[in-house]
């Protein structure tokens, strides 16, 4: 194995690992901070509480995202809640940290690493202090203490939440933070600003290329370090639960300049979000997964079937789930529930538009326990979903849909969270750590807000005090050449004026990527989409029509610069779902199944995270690997028969 | 039963804040009914694109009400018609066959257009920046239960909480206040036992921005909390002068 995959995990005991860990990082004095300025790009969750922990400690932080204000990142959409390990007596500490870690490693079927999952599971307690501090209202119980409640499939309760706005909050929180360090003095904030390449010197970040999205002009951005908080890529998909603009732009950039790709093609499929109805459907919206306790899901016996729901009788009606798993029901795992779906519409039982959809039906639940009952438990859903798709959902049974949710993939780093580049460390969503090959509900929060506020200002405070070297002769080389590349790529976009938009673009790749990379992949339909994205590709070279100048706003511009790169990240993560022969968690391939149609795990080959190398001259991808081993946890498999 | 119309719009045009603006006509064959507002506007800009006509620009991200990026004047209200919705939840089926409807920016001499229906709310964050927080760093903080809070008192700062900084209060206002929008912060803050002792100088610190950053007095129409939303209330308002 090479040295950029030295992960620098902790070499004794994980537990209490990391405290450790922080005793031997380097410190620096408050006014040698000062010296050092840090760019951070992303304004959600990981990003805001990264640039407000840093700044507060005395460097000079430089914000930037394509938002009009950080208020508005992609973590402001996420509903249920934040997972925490909080014990009420000392002694119970422990067993309440081992079980989020246990949860959290097999839920993620076992190919995250162990110390990061640990280091979660303890930083957890005292991210729900720094948030009640802050000023976020979580849910009280009568005697005024924090609330919690069960979450995906979890059998504690420790799911911390505000209604069905949980990411709301707490991003606030870290927003409010972060315009206090402005008001301070301590940030710049760059809002309405894309950025599209790297500053890489000695295989160092050292800045950002960044694109003015009002003016359109390109402006060069130095620093000592560069953070990456830029969010998921489910986008790829096109329909997917994510807000339309979160892209794999810096990331993908980041990854063509040195920074190595993992398991890109872990990606995680919610089963309950509202199907699209017609064409030019933009997003998919989630409903709760708690529908699930309530309703039961069904499809017509019959093929085709164009009949209203209220017409079909009883035993014309077949509850597939309850059919396959006597046992659960319709409570099996998200990725068992989304698979039995998605085959059973392929072979043309599916309802609605497109044939994609299948019925949630509350009708047994209201018989039996009321539609008061009912109302009070999803009152705020129905009423979501009466707004999008004009049915009472009380009345006429609910369509869903499995879509693109989030994405565990993302660039590799280190225990430290930096990249194989050096100074280019990557929080959140945008990275791989803690999430294996499938998220545990509620952790996705937590571990954005642990990144943010807890690891990276140690790791980034101490890699700087380590290397406060600057070659400044050379940066202003690399400056010039990035500028040079972005500056080709948008003259070679502007230039074509086709007859297609972006947006036809966009769908197509979608199309293929969800229907051959999405909720289940074989062999054969993975290397069919390979060639249809290369010529898919082709046409959006050829005939792709991007309106207007580079100077002043334009919103295609910005599409097209994003769609690109998304074209060849789908490429990568097709061939890394191909090269990963086994399923596991929510990567699922239909080869590697047991005789009951469950996930089959190959851990003699794949116990490993798949890490991707970008090769620049050649321009190809190379294959590493990094071993995972498991001291703490038994590897077993699990069984929802 | 049929399931597209067809949608007349006419549509505020500008291309950016210094030049003038004007309105335009469009039509647009084919809207089915079951999509958004934003997408039939999506539909509108493909057509528009393939004709070689610039686009309509509009702010827009989550398109599922949370985000406070989308808003702008439907048919002279701030989201439209339909009550506690954002105009990315309005949908086509709200609207008759061959309806004009008509799109402007906000109207407000703190938001100036960046382009058609896009505008700059920076001034809102400036009314965070100046004070819209509690004063707590990283690190240290007491345990999350030291000070219990009741589960009424924990709601009612959350629904003030709730704001999605939209600036429709401020467009819906006939003087252009952004009461509402602080009113609801400090609500927020000064209702929980962590932002009581600082409840006076947030208050003093974001109405003394409020002024600098040309927002007027409030109207005491309600127009504000009529066309939130999130359905804040007005009340706080009154809460909000009595600090």
């Amino acid at each position: 194995m090479s040295d950029i995959l030295n992960a620098n995990l902790p070499s004794e005991n994980i537990e209490g690992a990391w405290g450790k860990t922080v005793k031997d990082l380097s410190n620096l004095s408050i006014e040698k901070k000062k010296t050092f300025e840090i760019i951070i790009v992303g304004c959600g969750l990981s990003g805001s509480s990264a640039a407000a922990t840093l700044a507060e400690e005395g460097f000079k932080v430089k914000l930037f995202t394509y938002h009009d204000s950080p208020r508005r990142a992609h973590s402001v959409s996420a509903q249920g809640g934040i997972n925490a390990a909080r014990a009420e007596s000392e002694d119970r500490k422990k067993e309440v940290i081992d079980q989020l870690f246990e949860d959290t490693i097999r839920g993620g079927d076992f190919r995250a690493r162990e110390a990061s999952c640990q280091r979660l599971a303890e930083l957890s307690s005292n991210i729900i202090d720094q948030c009640v501090s802050q000023g976020v209202p979580f849910a009280r119980e009568y005697d005024g203490n924090l609330a919690t409640r069960k979450f995906g499939g979890a059998l504690v309760s420790r799911t911390f939440y505000a209604r069905g706005q949980t990411g709301q909050q707490l991003l606030y929180g870290a927003y409010q933070a972060l315009m206090r360090q402005i008001n301070l003095g301590n940030i710049e904030l760059y809002t309405k600003r894309d950025i599209l390449d790297f500053v890489i010197v000695n295989n160092i970040a050292r800045g950002v290329i960044a694109r003015n999205l009002i003016g359109g002009n390109l402006e060069i951005h130095q620093s000592h370090c560069v953070v990456l908080a830029t969010g998921g890529y489910s986008n790829v998909y096109f329909l997917s639960t994510n807000s339309l603009k979160s892209n794999a732009t810096a990331i993908w950039r980041a990854h063509k300049k040195g920074a190595n790709f993992a398991n890109p093609s872990f990606t995680q499929i919610h089963p309950t979000c509202i199907p699209p109805k017609d064409s030019y459907q933009s997003k998919l919206t989630l409903m709760s997964e708690s529908l699930r306790n309530d309703g039961r899901i069904w499809l017509p016996k019959k093929q085709n079937s164009k009949e209203n729901p209220e017409n079909i009788p009883e035993n014309e009606r077949d509850y597939f789930l309850e059919r396959q798993y006597p046992k659960y029901g319709n409570l099996v795992p998200r990725d068992v529930a989304s698979r039995r779906a998605k085959e059973l519409c392929d072979d043309g039982f599916g309802i609605g538009y497109g044939s994609k959809g299948i019925y949630l039906d509350l009708k047994d639940s209201i018989k039996k326990n009321g539609l008061k009952e009912i109302q009070a438990k999803y009152g705020n859903l129905f009423e979501i979903y009466e707004r999008i798709v004009g049915e009472d959902p009380t009345k006429v049974p609910m369509k869903i849909y499995p879509a693109p949710h989030y994405t565990m993939g993302g660039l590799w780093v280190d225990y430290n969270l930096m990249s194989n580049l050096e100074g280019l460390f990557v929080l959140g969503e945008a990275n791989y750590s803690v999430h294996g090959a499938n998220r545990l509900g509620a952790n996705a929060l937590l571990q954005c807000l642990s990144d943010g506020y807890f690891i990276s200002p140690k790791t980034i405070t101490s890699w700087l005090a380590n290397n406060n070297d600057v070659d400044k002769v050379k940066i202003k080389e690399a400056c010039r050449e990035a500028l040079y590349l972005v500056e080709k790529k948008i003259k070679s976009l502007l230039s074509k004026k086709g007859n297609k938009t972006v947006d036809y673009f966009h769908r197509k790749l979608g199309e293929i990527m969800i229907s051959k990379c999405g909720i289940s992949r074989n062999r054969k339909d993975l290397k069919l989409a390979l060639t249809e994205i290369e010529r898919l590709n082709k046409d959006f070279q050829l005939n792709a029509n991007i309106p207007g100048s580079n100077s002043g706003l334009n919103l295609e511009l910005e599409k097209a610069l994003r769609l690109e790169d998304f074209f060849e990240l789908s490429n990568l993560m097709i061939k890394d779902a191909i090269e990963r022969e086994e399923s596991c968690g929510a990567h699922f391939r239909e080869e590697y199944q047991t005789k009951e149609g469950e996930a089959a795990r190959n851990d003699d080959l794949f116990s490993h995270i798949a890490v991707w190398e970008y090769n620049l001259k050649k321009n190809t991808h190379i294959r590493h690997s990094e071993k995972l081993s498991f001291k703490k946890i038994i590897l077993n498999t699990r069984n929802y028969k | 039963m049929n399931n597209f119309i067809s949608l007349n719009f006419k549509v505020w045009r500008q291309i950016d804040s210094k030049s003038k603006g004007y309105f335009e006509y469009f039509t647009l064959e084919k809207v089915s009914l079951n999509i958004s507002l934003l997408e039939a506007l999506d539909q509108l800009n493909e057509n528009l694109i393939t004709k070689n006509i610039r686009p309509i620009t509009f702010d827009h991200d989550c398109r599922e009400g949370i985000c406070g990026s989308c808003g702008f004047l439907i048919n002279g209200q701030p989201h439209g018609p339909k009550k506690g919705t954002t105009s990315c939840q309005l949908y086509i089926r709200n609207f008759k066959d061959n309806a004009l409807i008509t799109l402007e920016p906000w109207r407000v001499k703190s938001f100036p257009v960046i382009q058609d229906l896009m505008v700059d709310r920076n001034s809102l964050d400036k009314l965070i920046i100046s004070g819209g927080y509690l004063n707590t760093g990283t690190g240290d903080s007491p345990d999350a239960n030291s000070i219990p809070i009741s589960p009424e008192k924990a709601f009612s700062s959350f629904e003030t909480a709730t704001c999605i900084g939209c600036g429709a209060c401020v467009a819906g206002c006939r003087n252009s206040s952004s009461s509402l929008f602080i009113a609801a912060k400090l609500a927020h803050l000064g209702q929980l036992p962590q932002g009581i002792s600082s409840k006076k100088e947030r208050s003093k610190r974001m109405r003394n921005q409020m002024a600098i950053e040309g927002f007027g007095q409030c109207s005491n129409n309600l127009e504000c909390e009529a066309v939130c939303p999130k359905e804040i209330s007005a009340d706080w308002i009154s809460w909000m002068n009595k600090i």
